[in-house]
């Protein structure tokens, strides 16, 4: 499965394009990493807790749209474009997006 | 009178330990730059020279979130007050980018490029006022591998 962030992909060509997969989570932080944040926002520096969480939400959302991607009978996603959105206080919203197509090569 | 003994208190530890933080990770950012100088990086859609057929695509991620300090916080509300640059929070997001860039190139292996990078910067948390308090920088590319 080869996924890019490019409209081809780099020495090989699209035979056939499939459409749109895209895969979303919806994420709340729980109250334990907000404390540790809390105490984090008087010195500054990384919010660990927070990064892991993000990145958690993005591998989930990201299989997803390779769930549905291989459902189309595709075996490549080009173009694949990440969004966050805030949904509602403490949790937030991660959205990846694609053009699933054919290659050969 | 206790109130402004736990204002000052939590001001001086913000000032004394985010600077320290601060300086620590600018240093370990300069010299993780310096070693991945080497690898190509750009934001451009189409890759260096020819690609041989064969080549192997993959995307590649890094994030970071990074809050402020204290005295950071109150120095940029006062700055509200007046206008004009923020630097307390130019460096808050300064660190954040290089920070997700090195982890993306550092996530990327033996990869000889790395091609159409993309950064988003979203705030996370909002401080007391609905100030920034927290940002989180994702940063998301292709890398080129020879095999």
């Amino acid at each position: 499965m080869f996924v890019t962030t490019t409209d081809d992909i780099p020495g090989r060509t699209i035979t056939a394009c499939h459409g749109v997969a895209s895969g979303s989570t919806v994420r709340a932080k729980h109250a334990g990493r907000d404390i540790m944040a809390g105490l984090k926002n008087i010195v500054g520096g990384e919010l660990k807790g927070y990064t892991e969480l993000l990145n958690e939400a993005r591998e989930e959302a990201y299989q997803r749209m390779l769930d549905q991607a291989v459902q189309m009978g595709a075996n490549a996603v080009v173009n694949v474009r990440f969004s966050t959105s805030s949904v509602a206080a403490g949790a937030s919203e991660i959205y990846v997006y694609g053009t699933a197509v054919t290659v050969e090569g | 009178m206790i109130d402004l003994i736990i204002f000052l208190g939590l001001i001086t530890t913000g000032y004394v330990v985010g600077q320290t933080l601060e300086r620590r990770h600018y240093r370990a950012i300069e010299q993780r730059e310096a070693a991945l100088l080497a690898l190509p990086t750009t934001s451009t859609k189409r890759s260096f020279g020819t690609v041989p057929p064969g080549t192997r695509s993959e995307l590649v991620q890094g994030a970071c979130c990074i809050s402020v300090d204290y005295f950071k916080r109150i120095a940029a509300s006062l700055r509200q007050l007046f206008g004009g640059r923020v630097s307390s929070y130019e460096t808050l997001v300064d660190r954040a980018r290089r920070e997700a860039i090195l982890r993306l190139k550092e996530g990327a292996g033996d990869a000889h490029q790395i091609i159409n990078l993309r950064l988003v910067t979203s705030s996370i948390t909002k401080g007391q006022r609905g100030q920034v308090g927290a940002i989180e920088v994702h940063a998301y590319a292709t890398a080129l591998y020879d095999h």
